[in-house]
């Protein structure tokens, strides 16, 4: 019984995600003014920024889960660590897609070198991918789980360094949304912009425990059959 | 013995087996000879030195992985890094060791490749050549630790390059900033400020990677 424990609350949580997903939507797609600027295309903005966000999210928890793992050493934390880096890497390529459409809508073209988000974006999305090719070519075991932890601790010393270098290394183009002197949006854009971005992290969440749950009883699994064997 | 002494050996170790086996220099001299001239020949005649900066980072990374994907290699082959994990050392001392000598063969491989580069494509200057030595220092501590968990994998020539590659960003734009930028000064400050972030990660998080 204590098997299921963790997935009873899964499909509630599901309810909600899709509750509040369908609000956010509404908030974003009809209540909030549509912008001056760039009209219907900024849209875009409230799913794309939120995914942004999230992955950002996903790929800062799995590097603390990683250094749970180095500094605990409970092999839990491997998996955790794992789930939501590749939740991150998801909603990494998300990020990298609606990004590319919102600067064909608004550019003109579907990528540029000198938006910094952008590069920095692919930068982590290939540090990442590395990560799954380190991850599936080492044995399985605990030195795996603990050289996948440092690996990943890594990213996110390279989140800040790369940011630095990619913006020393260009001008700077990218619409900023978000500056010193608070968020450039009206009121019901900025609510719209809050609920997409708990919609999203919410959806994230669900993903995440529903991969979790499913990796889990995978090892379970193998671990009854091998004991049967 | 203390760890500096501990660092001392373990890097003169790594020397002693390049000069009798003569391995990873030779080739490593010769790749980036042979790389600098394709690359003469896949520039036009029309560009500037600004691109030949960029080809000479790409001369030097790949001549780094190619050190570096030789690096553990000994280690693996006879067993010896058994023998290094029961010495009575700090386990740090084993990825410093190896980050000097790589750094050494690095180096060695630039004496020949940079004046020749300074000869055929562009001039270097001094603030371009401290670019250099500091890039170095970056690639030699984070590879010997990349390099030690692809040798682990079952294909550890082919994941270095991956799991490397994101990792040199940084340092490709900080080196070609301080060759071709005219505030070379923030590009160098950029380089100090990786090699001492990553130069603790990896100093510190080595022992994880090859306890069992």
């Amino acid at each position: 019984m204590s098997l299921l424990a963790p997935v009873r609350s899964l499909p509630g949580l599901a309810a909600l995600t899709t509750l509040l997903m369908g609000v956010a939507l509404m908030l974003a797609l009809i209540v909030a003014p549509e912008d001056a600027d760039q009209g219907v295309s900024q849209r875009i903005f409230y799913i794309h920024v939120p995914i942004a966000l999230t992955a950002y999210f996903c790929f800062a928890l799995g590097a603390w889960k990683a250094l749970l793992l180095l500094a605990r050493g409970d092999e839990r934390y491997d998996l955790e660590s794992y789930v939501a880096i590749h939740q991150g890497t998801i909603f990494g390529s998300l990020t990298l897609l609606t990004g590319s459409i919102w600067a064909k809508a608004s550019w003109g073209i579907w990528w540029t070198w000198s938006s910094n988000q952008l590069v920095l974006f692919l930068v982590l999305f290939l540090f990442y991918c590395a990560y799954f090719m380190l991850r599936f070519s080492l044995e399985d075991g605990p030195q795996r789980g603990r050289t996948c932890a440092v690996y990943a601790l890594f990213g996110v010393a390279l989140i800040p360094v790369s940011f630095l270098a990619i913006r020393m290394a260009q001008d700077f183009i990218h619409p900023t949304v978000f500056t010193r002197h608070g968020p450039q949006m009206s009121g019901s854009m900025f609510t719209a912009f809050c609920f997409c971005w708990a919609a999203v992290t919410l959806l994230a969440y669900l993903l995440y425990r529903v991969e979790l749950a499913g990796k889990r009883v995978d090892a379970n699994l193998r671990e009854l059959r091998e004991a049967l064997q | 013995m203390s760890y500096v002494a501990d660092v001392a050996v373990l890097a003169r170790k790594d020397l002693k087996v390049e000069l009798r086996a003569r391995d990873t220099l030779p080739a490593m001299l010769l790749f980036v000879l042979s790389t600098l001239v394709v690359f003469r020949f896949a520039l036009s005649k029309e560009t500037g030195d600004d691109a030949a900066y960029g080809l000479l980072w790409i001369a030097i990374v790949f001549t780094a992985l190619l050190g570096l994907s030789r690096a553990w290699v000994p280690e693996h082959e006879h067993g010896v890094l058994d023998g290094l994990l029961l010495a009575p050392c700090d386990r740090s001392a084993i990825w410093l060791g190896k980050s000097l000598a790589t750094l050494a063969f690095l180096l060695a491989a630039q004496a020949v490749a940079l004046p020749i580069f300074a000869l055929f494509f562009a001039p270097l200057d001094a603030t371009a050549l401290a670019g250099v030595l500091l890039a170095d220092i970056g690639i030699c501590a984070v590879g010997s630790l990349v390099a030690a968990m692809a040798a682990a994998g079952r294909a550890r020539e082919l994941l270095l390059p991956l799991l490397l590659l994101p990792l040199t960003i940084p340092l490709v734009v900080g080196g070609v900033g301080a060759a071709i930028s005219p505030e070379e000064g923030r590009f160098l400050l950029l380089l100090a400020l990786y090699d001492g972030i990553f130069a603790v990660l990896s100093w510190a998080s080595f022992e994880f990677v090859v306890t069992e």
